[in-house]
């Protein structure tokens, strides 16, 4: 059993690298300030819930998990939150995304 | 199993490289608060590894302040630059009905 929840807490360590390095490198090589956003968000809810789940497989049932899963829930609503208030602030500052077309908006607000 | 904790505490400060790079480059303010904001995130999940990796399950809460500081940080900056524009001519002219509804919410 213990075999068993190291396998799954390795696997969702992996994974959640993985995701981690897939948005860093697109927060560093796409084109566009929204699409680096998009990038970014990968990083911040997908690799890093899926790194703090392997941690919380490998506490247990103690106070430790409790404080991962407050870490996590706090990562789940406070950085989606920080994107949009990001990419609201950039629309508003003048920003266009790199496909739209001239004088017209690429998305109704 | 301290391999895997290794290996993601690795690659959590190859994204933080990642990002610093961003930082560095990054054409926009926007871009470098994105960045930064990546980085917050990144630092918070290297505490709980590194607390792991150690056996000191401790760094947590270490982890719990910087998040909460870097969540408050980044509207903070966000907050100041959209302030600090407000002054200059025509800033918001693109986007009139955006402008609108961003004036009417900050109320």
């Amino acid at each position: 059993m213990s075999f068993l929840i190291d396998i799954a807490s390795a696997l969702c360590l992996l994974a959640g690298a993985f995701f981690c390095l897939v948005g860093a490198w697109g927060l560093l090589r796409m084109p566009d300030f929204y699409t680096r956003v998009h990038a970014a968000s990968v990083l911040e809810t997908l690799g890093a819930d899926l790194i703090l789940l392997g941690l919380v497989l490998q506490a247990g049932f103690t106070l430790v998990a409790a404080k991962l899963l407050l870490i996590g829930l706090l990562i789940f609503f406070a950085s989606p939150t920080a994107s949009h208030a990001l990419t609201r602030a950039a629309m508003l500052r003048g920003v266009t995304p790199l496909l739209a077309k001239q004088g017209e908006p690429s998305s109704k607000p | 199993m301290s391999m895997m904790l290794a290996a993601a505490t690795l690659a959590v400060l190859v994204c933080v490289v990642l990002a610093l790079a961003r930082a560095a480059l990054g054409p926009t303010v926007f871009d470098r608060l994105q960045a930064a904001n990546t980085i917050g995130t990144s630092a918070m999940l290297l505490l709980a590894l590194f607390g792991f990796l150690n056996g000191r399950p401790e760094f947590l809460d270490l982890a719990i302040t910087y998040g909460l500081l870097n969540i408050i940080g980044v509207i903070a900056v966000l907050k100041f630059f959209h302030q600090g524009d407000l002054g200059a001519a025509g800033a918001e002219g693109a986007a009139g009905a955006e402008g609108a509804a961003g004036a009417e919410e900050k109320r």
